[in-house]
């Protein structure tokens, strides 16, 4: 069977990936273009690891026909630094202890960055709320939720 | 090996739909399916069309796209009476992708949201334009669905209510949706749903029929609470045994009619 080509943005660079029909979008950023950060989990839409933003937006890369981005923005963890300089919440997650096992941490930032980029200083709440799809079996979520609150005051927690 | 086809109208993917076929909506249960390698699943059918992502409001009646995900209902503002439904379902990302006409399709404990629908009087219009009232299409889950229209609910006259043992984001125990309508503070013309209580959303009749004329206070609803569960036969689960579905309804019926926080 003939794959499809797909072109589309990855953290702002142009990326184009040929991809198996019906193959997901996760398996065309790790196995098609090289990007690890987003993870495998559960691959059903429990477990958030693999979260993605597409055009701003939360998404579940395992969910979504990769050939459906087409002409879309997609954000992956490897676009949240910039050169050397880590995004405010990689470093409020390193200062807070919010990553252990590090596994649902790629997709913990996204979740996190997508609520910051509409809601600059969310009540913990909307915190909880905007990270419920994400699953993490090591932290208790207490650290993560508070490095998140920390990053949008704009310090280290 | 998988094969996708994709269509510029939804008539032209009807008639291309065969056993072997899938319609991918938001993808996500279609896409779940295909990663665990599903038996039976050959081709994913897609459409491009814009106006399956329509909201419209028409008189009393709202049409909503089958391919409107969760977060548009949220973010629109003639759905403010269905907007703590979609927030119900999954976790943001989830509700960046599940479209309505996907959740009409999903399976037990999944489908909250139609079983709102379901309340609201809801009728899909199919790709070849005939109209199946809801309670028609879940006893025969076929075809494909272009939009749904459903009842605009005077101001506070609809509730929704989902139980959950993970909060915010879990699987239902059940839910219920009630459109309440009252005239001079009596109810009538009352249409309650519960979700994950069946095989499919369905409508409590009994409960319904024993609120007609009445009013909404404990003296009141108190014969429709003691007919909860009359003919439903809810499933044995890993979230809730059939016998626990069925004490708790009454209570949670209550709560929901009440207004009550707990």
């Amino acid at each position: 069977m003939a794959k499809t080509p797909v072109t589309f943005t990855l953290n702002g660079a142009e990326a184009a990936v040929f991809v198996d029909p019906g193959g997901n979008l996760l398996d065309a950023l790790r196995r098609g273009l090289g990007d690890l950060s987003p993870k495998w989990g559960c691959g059903q839409g429990t477990c958030g690891a693999c979260t993605v933003l597409i055009d701003g937006a939360p998404h579940l890369a395992c969910l979504m026909l990769a050939e459906a981005v087409e002409g879309r923005a997609v954000e992956t963890a490897a676009g949240l630094a910039d050169g050397p300089d880590l995004h405010a919440l990689q470093t409020a997650f390193i200062e807070g202890f919010a990553a252990q096992c590090g596994y649902c941490t790629p997709g913990m930032l996204l979740a996190a960055k997508a609520l910051l980029d509409r809601t600059p200083r969310p009540s913990r709440e909307e915190v909880i709320e905007a990270i419920s799809g994400n699953l993490c079996r090591c932290t208790g979520y207490e650290p993560i939720v508070e490095a998140i609150l920390a990053a949008s005051r704009g310090r280290a927690a | 090996m998988l094969e996708v086809a994709t269509f510029p109208t939804l008539a032209d993917a009807a008639a291309a739909m065969d056993s072997a076929s899938r319609y991918l909506g938001g993808g996500t249960l279609v896409m779940r399916a295909v990663n665990y390698g599903e038996d039976g699943i050959s081709r994913i059918v897609r459409v491009t069309d814009p106006s399956l992502k329509e909201i419209r409001v028409e008189g009393g009646r709202v049409i909503l796209g089958a391919g409107v995900t969760m977060a548009e209902v949220i973010a629109a503002r003639d759905l403010e009476f269905l907007a703590p439904v979609a927030r119900a379902v999954g976790g943001p990302a989830v509700r960046n992708m599940a479209t309505i006409g996907g959740n009409l399709f999903a399976p037990h404990p999944y489908g909250d949201f139609a079983a709102a629908l379901l309340a609201l009087d809801g009728v899909a219009e199919m790709a070849d334009g005939t109209r199946r009232p809801l309670a028609d299409l879940f006893a025969r889950r076929e075809g494909l669905v272009r939009s749904v229209s459903i009842a605009r609910p005077d101001r506070e006259a609809f509730r929704f209510r989902k139980v959950s043992r993970v909060k915010p984001k879990g699987v239902s125990v059940m839910s219920i949706s009630a459109w309440l309508p009252r005239s001079a503070g009596r109810l009538g013309q009352v249409r309650i749903a519960y979700g994950a209580m069946g095989p499919t959303p369905l409508r409590a009749a009994a409960v319904e029929q024993a609120l007609e004329g009445r009013t909404l206070d404990l003296a009141g609803i108190q014969p429709a609470l003691t007919l909860a569960t009359e003919g439903l036969s809810p499933p044995d689960d890993a979230l809730a045994s059939a016998w626990y579905r069925r004490e708790v309804a009454p209570v949670h019926l209550r709560r929901l009619l009440l207004g009550e926080d707990r």
